[in-house]
């Protein structure tokens, strides 16, 4: 117990207090110590509750230790339980002291009555005392054999205490094995659950010492004890089944009826009240067919509806725990929930961790079929009076907005954004319209027209500020007024508190004098002349930078400031696949919740029994090669971020937003140039000098902003028009591991939606049907797999001149009969001439 | 594996505090409240219910007031440490009948008594009221429920149903009644909760219904029960959208999106009649919950208006249509509305001859309040509400101004149509024959009119 905190609260008028009440009830308890007058139990039993109640608050009453244990000589089973209650928890402070239990308890394991004989050894193996070890190993044993159940049950968690105290006395008395022996053979289910509970945590312990141990931990893995256990598994109580499902969850099953026959067995678990055994039934069922692609996706689509069911039945804690999982296989694989969009609307009275949950789950699934009624709901929670939740759905905005293919309608609702005068929403949508016109700079008119209405002083948040001043700079040839309002901004340089606004502001002003130097040249020189009088370092430096380069050659200076610019295509994302795989392989854990794998938010030794441990999975990996798995889905088995079209299209290869520390890396090959200059590109504007494939071709700036802008020596990256005819090799080759490799490097090079012919989704009923089609047109499959409506197939292609290679990733769904693509290319310049290629041989597709 | 279990009053006091594996520090009661309490500075936003703090996981659910927290710094399954939370919770109330502050305070020992049972060395060992009967030995203090106001989700049906016994659902499971014997009873439960969204223009944008069976059995003997639900019923099993609306309502079959069920269920005739059998446990538990996105015919329907009276005037007019038969009363309605942040005073217009209806304007949270006691099907109210602003409306005030939301209650109602046709003991002797209390209440989860 917590020691006396109770002086510091005022104390309430039912809870005892105080350190003179301790020594009354010392002097009451031991006037009845000896008291065999009727009604005696009685008074005990009040004083006992005194001394428990006091034990709650956190009142020291360890001083009265003797007289509890003299009071304890009683047949009334209620005190019995209080005294135990209270030995218990004293008893490691007071280890002297708590030897003057061991008789009693000792005779009472005797008793004839199991319930007392359960109690007392329960109570026996909580001491916690080391030196007493020696008193429980005998009633332990006998505990083990008892023909009682209840005692068996408490025996078998009294061995996993007796271990924790003492190991060595545990692994001597050879209670492990017989806890084995009972796990096996006993009746009660209890009972074995208790003896998997307490191995799982011993051999675990021990593992890393004995040989043995380890062994005897992975056999329980082994098909006859796991088999054994999910026989009976509709005995065991809820607790026990999530227990056993968990360790099923870790099996690796020797083949595809194995696979079925366990899912079987477990289907009905999913409609179970118990949301844990639902969760834990939901992760053998991912785990069990991870290695086939198109079963996972149908696991998918069956855990929907018993998902959502739980998120609207139980308690609020509850649904948020559940919805946590539900927003990780959301993320992993959006498509599949496509149409659930409704089910991700946040009611008016959710807490906001519910809410930004739900917002990022609708992020993920906008299609293009959903995306106007998902953008109008996040419309109306913009005008929230939930300050918090409008500016995330404002960014959600923002973000389906970058992901989409058709933004027209969502451009307009930004813009409205802009228009409804609120400064939160102002400045959310002033970043985001700042991030849209990188990614659809054709957008820039009607953005503009908008943006230059806004008066600067309605802007007062950093990022708002500075990304209008970016727009200011960027566009100042189409803003009339563009020079004055950076003019004025500059007059009260010493007003502006943020170094990351003025950075901007002298990048701005200076992108303005090239495009209307009378205008801006006054308000050049006013910059200029602050930021090398700035104090802070970074400005300083640009401002003194700017200045020699301007004097050095203005046109130099041009390109170097103002450089004409490619479009962002892809944003890099905080978390790497390999997190998210991590998350995904301790799904129903903390991990989920958190949204962190365990590693980086527990010890090693309380990781526990979800841990995902790597040689399990390796083995998990080894055993796909099972003969009912096309070889065409191992890929898919080895790389579980297939699935997820989540993590791949946010691949961040290294350069982040504040990069300032970012030195240029070596680029050897040519065909990595042009992605590299794309992802430096967005560095550029973030950190508002710009760069990136400048045509003029040898800028030798060095680092001295320390943007780590490469002198990029581009032979012009050939821009689309009149790009020589596309050849593809028939016979290319690719192993699954390279195009692994090459699918997380690479960046989306081009994204397309378009419809199928009807035919073509007729034919489409297995996916293989495809794959033979594609062949015959020099465009190979990797990994495959779904079930109508929705496939979703990996393909790979190879110029026929050049080891340059293409691959794919393609949703088809049949009901729609839309086909998305995602193509990523070592030559980036030529994917739309084969994404042409794509797309004819695919509506070729039955045709012919 | 669950290292540390308490029980906190609102105030952060502990009422029970058990340590099963010493791994966390003693003083974890105290760091998790201070947690909970401040969670952000500005103190609007909720502490999620599992956080970490130094490495120990806090999971915790609030139950009327009380906060059931339990610690471990292992990475466990976040579902089974809430479900076990409130499973906790609810044997604590199955012995004590009524589970509030006073009663947990007064029966602390009997709580200790259960916990030990109920978690041994940080496993669970079970949660059924019927197999802890056998090992709990103190008797409960039953608290005097008669004194208790009504509130909580057993109160839910003590209105519009006056032949209930006022002490029945607040009764304990294992305590005897004083003097007399034990009353044969059991309590069939259809709790269903409407989450609406109306458009402005008025139009049904999503509208689900979660539904609940619940059951509380005071028969003795374990009996089979059969249950037998409506013969149209039928759970969508087909993986089509279920946002396709299938069926205008009024017409054909109730179909659930899909449902879920507790142990003791049998299922084995449902296909053929729809009939589910059990054995009920002891105590009270949930036999089904239920899913339904089929349209239904909503409860209420909500039109605001808005008029400007002048440069710093608008007057807010909200209509109220109650849509359900008239021998259905609706209870404890609350409608509130946001208004703009530079409200400065409301005054309010009833209708005339209102009664049981207060209006007020929460400064604070610049907050329309609207509370009607009852609100009788078939009929209408109407809620004048004349604001003045400090500044000139810069835009719309709709813009400013948050979506309308309703909560009320509506006994002996459901909005899905699922019933219970009949509830059968099977009991052989004909003297046999028990109360059977088969209620409805539906209740709105979020019923919200956008502006």
């Amino acid at each position: 117990m917590a020691p006396p905190v109770q002086s510091q609260r005022s104390p309430s008028p039912s809870q005892p207090s105080g350190k003179g009440e301790v020594s009354d009830l010392k002097s009451q308890l031991r006037q009845l110590a000896g008291s065999r007058a009727p009604g005696v139990d009685d008074s005990k039993r009040e004083l006992f509750k005194k001394v428990i109640s006091h034990m709650t608050i956190g009142v020291d009453v360890s001083s009265v230790f003797g007289e509890m244990v003299m009071c304890s000589a009683t047949s009334d089973i209620v005190l019995k339980k209080m005294c135990y209650l209270y030995v218990g928890n004293y008893a490691k402070v007071n280890p002297d002291l708590a030897l003057l239990t061991i008789n009693f308890l000792q005779r009472d394991c005797n008793d004839e009555d199991p319930m007392i004989r359960g109690l007392a050894l329960r109570s026996l193996c909580s001491l916690r005392v080391a030196n007493l070890v020696e008193y429980l190993v005998g009633p332990l044993g006998s505990g083990l054999k008892d023909n009682n159940s209840y005692v068996r049950i408490v025996a078998v968690i009294g061995v996993l205490k007796l271990y924790h105290i003492s190991a060595s006395t545990c692994i001597d008395a050879d209670f492990p094995l017989t806890l084995k022996h009972l796990m096996l053979n006993d009746p009660d289910t209890q009972v074995v659950a208790n003896c998997l509970c307490a191995l799982q945590e011993i051999w675990s312990l021990e593992a890393s010492t004995s040989e043995g141990a380890l062994r005897e931990r992975e056999a329980l893995l082994s098909k006859p004890i796991i088999y054994h256990l999910l026989n009976r598994i509709k005995e065991f109580s809820e607790w026990a089944q999530c227990l056993v499902l968990e360790l099923v969850a870790k099996y690796v099953p020797s083949d595809s009826n194995d696979i079925f026959d366990t899912m079987n067995l477990l289907e009905d678990r999913l409609q179970h009240a118990n949301g844990a055994v639902v969760l834990a039934t939901v992760k053998v069922f991912l785990n069990l067919t991870l290695s086939m692609t198109d079963v996972h996706q149908q696991v998918y689509e069956r855990i929907k509806a018993p998902l959502l069911t739980l998120v609207s039945s139980g308690s609020p804690e509850q649904s948020y725990a559940v919805l946590s999982h539900l927003h990780l296989l959301v993320m992993r694989a959006p498509f599949i929930f496509a149409s659930d969009y409704k089910h991700f609307y946040c009611q008016y009275n959710e807490p906001s961790y519910v809410k930004k949950l739900k917002l990022e789950m609708l992020t993920a699934v906008a299609n293009d079929s959903n995306t106007y009624e998902i953008v109008t709901e996040l419309c109306e929670y913009a005008a929230n009076v939930d300050v918090t939740i409008a500016r995330e759905s404002i960014r959600a905005v923002g973000k389906i907005a970058l992901q989409q293919y058709d933004v027209n309608a969502i451009v307009d609702r930004l813009l409205q954004f802009l228009e409804m005068e609120k400064d939160y929403v102002t400045a959310e949508a002033l970043v985001l319209v700042k991030d849209l016109l990188r990614k659809y700079p054709q957008w820039s008119h009607d953005c503009i027209a908008v943006v230059g209405c806004i008066s600067t002083k309605n802007v007062q948040e950093p990022k708002a500020k500075a990304a209008l001043i970016w727009m200011l700079g960027e566009y100042s040839q189409d803003m009339h007024d563009a020079p004055y309002i950076l003019e004025s901004l500059i007059e009260n340089w010493d007003e502006e508190h943020s170094a990351e606004v003025r950075l901007q502001l002298l990048t701005a002003v200076t992108k303005c004098f090239f495009k209307r130097p009378p205008e801006t040249q006054k308000a050049l020189g006013a910059a200029l002349a602050a930021g090398l009088a700035d104090f802070h370092q970074d400005v300083h430096d640009r401002a003194l930078f700017y200045y020699r380069l301007l004097q050095y050659n203005v046109s130099v200076a041009e390109n170097v400031v103002n450089p004409p610019k490619q479009a962002v295509s892809v944003f890099a994302d905080t978390q790497s696949s390999e997190v998210k795989d991590r998350i995904f392989d301790e799904f129903n854990s903390l991990s989920v919740v958190y949204q962190k794998p365990s590693y980086m938010f527990t010890d090693k030794e309380h990781r526990g029994p979800f841990e995902f441990s790597d040689e399990l999975g390796n083995v998990s990996i080894g055993a796909e090669s099972a003969d009912n798995v096309v070889p065409a889905n191992r890929v898919e088995a080895n790389d579980q971020d297939l699935l997820l079209s989540t993590s791949e299209k946010e691949e961040s290869r290294g350069p982040t937003h504040d990069g300032s520390s970012y030195s240029a890396p070596l680029y050897d090959s040519s065909s990595a140039l042009v992605s590299a200059t794309n992802s430096l590109s967005e560095l550029a504007i973030s950190n508002p000098t710009s760069a990136g494939n400048s045509l003029s071709t040898s800028l030798a700036i060095d680092d001295l902003l320390g943007l780590g802008l490469p002198a990029v020596p581009v032979s012009t990256p050939a821009p689309a028009p009149l790009p020589p005819p596309l050849k593809l090799n028939p016979k290319a080759v690719l192993d699954p591991g390279s195009f692994q490799q090459k699918w997380r490097q690479l960046g989306i090079s081009l994204s397309q939606e378009f419809s199928m012919s009807p035919q073509g989704v007729a034919a489409l009923t297995t996916p293989q049907a495809l794959l033979r089609h594609m062949q015959g047109h020099s465009i190979h499959c990797i990994a495959s797999g779904g079930q109508s409506p929705n496939f979703k197939f990996f393909f790979f292609a190879q110029k026929a001149e050049e080891s340059s290679n293409f691959l794919v990733e393609c949703v088809i769904n049949t009901s729609s009969a839309k086909a998305q693509i995602k193509i990523k290319a070592d030559d980036q310049g030529t994917s739309q001439a084969f994404s042409n290629i794509f797309q004819s041989a695919l509506s070729k597709f039955n045709v012919s | 594996m669950i290292s540390q279990f308490f029980v906190l009053s609102q105030r952060g006091d502990n009422i029970v505090f058990r340590d099963y594996r010493g791994e966390v520090q003693k003083g974890s009661a105290e760091i998790f409240f201070r947690k909970v309490k401040f969670w952000k500075e500005d103190g609007h936003e909720e502490a999620p219910p599992v956080f970490n703090v130094d490495g120990v996981n806090y999971f915790h659910v609030k139950i009327v007031g009380l906060l059931f927290v339990a610690t471990t710094r292992v990475n466990v399954s976040p579902c089974l440490m809430l479900e076990l939370l409130q499973r906790v919770a609810r044997v604590i109330k199955d012995y004590l009948g009524v589970l509030n502050e006073d009663s947990l305070r007064k029966n602390f020992v009997l709580v200790y008594e259960l916990l030990d049972e109920v978690i041994d060395f940080g496993y669970v060992q079970t949660t059924s009221t019927e197999v802890l009967k056998s090992y709990v030995f103190n008797e409960p203090i039953v608290i005097d429920a008669a004194r208790l106001q009504p509130l909580g989700p057993a109160s839910i049906f003590m209105q519009g149903t006056k032949r209930m016994p006022a002490t029945a659902v607040t009764k304990s499971v294992v305590a005897n009644e004083p003097g007399c014997r034990k009353r044969e009873e059991i309590f069939v439960d259809i709790i269903e909760k409407i989450s609406m969204t109306f458009s402005s223009s008025g139009y049904i944008l999503t509208s689900e219904i979660d539904g609940t069976i619940q059951m509380k059995s005071y028969l003795t003997g374990n009996p089979e029960i059969l249950l037998a639900l409506n013969d149209d019923l039928s759970i969508g099993k087909d993986g089509r959208s279920i946002y396709e609306y299938r069926s205008s309502s009024g017409s054909g079959a109730v179909i659930l999106d899909d449902c879920n069920f507790h142990e003791s269920v049998r299922l084995n005739s449902f296909d053929l009649d729809r009939t589910l059998s059990l054995i009920p446990p002891d105590g009270e538990f949930t036999v089904m919950n239920y899913r339904m996105t089929q349209e239904f015919k909503p409860p209420f329907r909500i039109n605001t208006l808005t008029e400007e009276a002048g440069a710093l005037k608008v007057e807010v007019i909200i209509k109220i249509n109650a849509e359900f038969s008239s021998n259905i009363t609706a209870n404890t309605i609350v409608v509130e509305m946001p208004l703009p942040k530079y409200t400065t005073r409301v005054g309010f217009g009833l209708e005339p001859g209102a009664v049981g209806q207060k209006t007020d304007f929460k400064e604070a949270t610049k907050r329309l309040e609207w509370g009607l006691k009852k609100i009788v099907g078939g009929s209408e109210h109407t809620l004048r509400a004349k604001l003045t602003f400090s500044q000139e409306s810069r835009g719309n005030i709709i813009k400013e101004s948050g979506p309308v939301s309703m909560t009320f209650t509506i006994p002996m109602y459901n909005a899905s149509r699922l019933q219970v046709k009949y509830l059968q003991i099977a009991k052989k002797s004909s003297t046999y024959k028990p109360y059977r209390w088969v209620r409805y209440v539906t209740q709105a989860n979020s019923y919200v009119a956008r502006l």
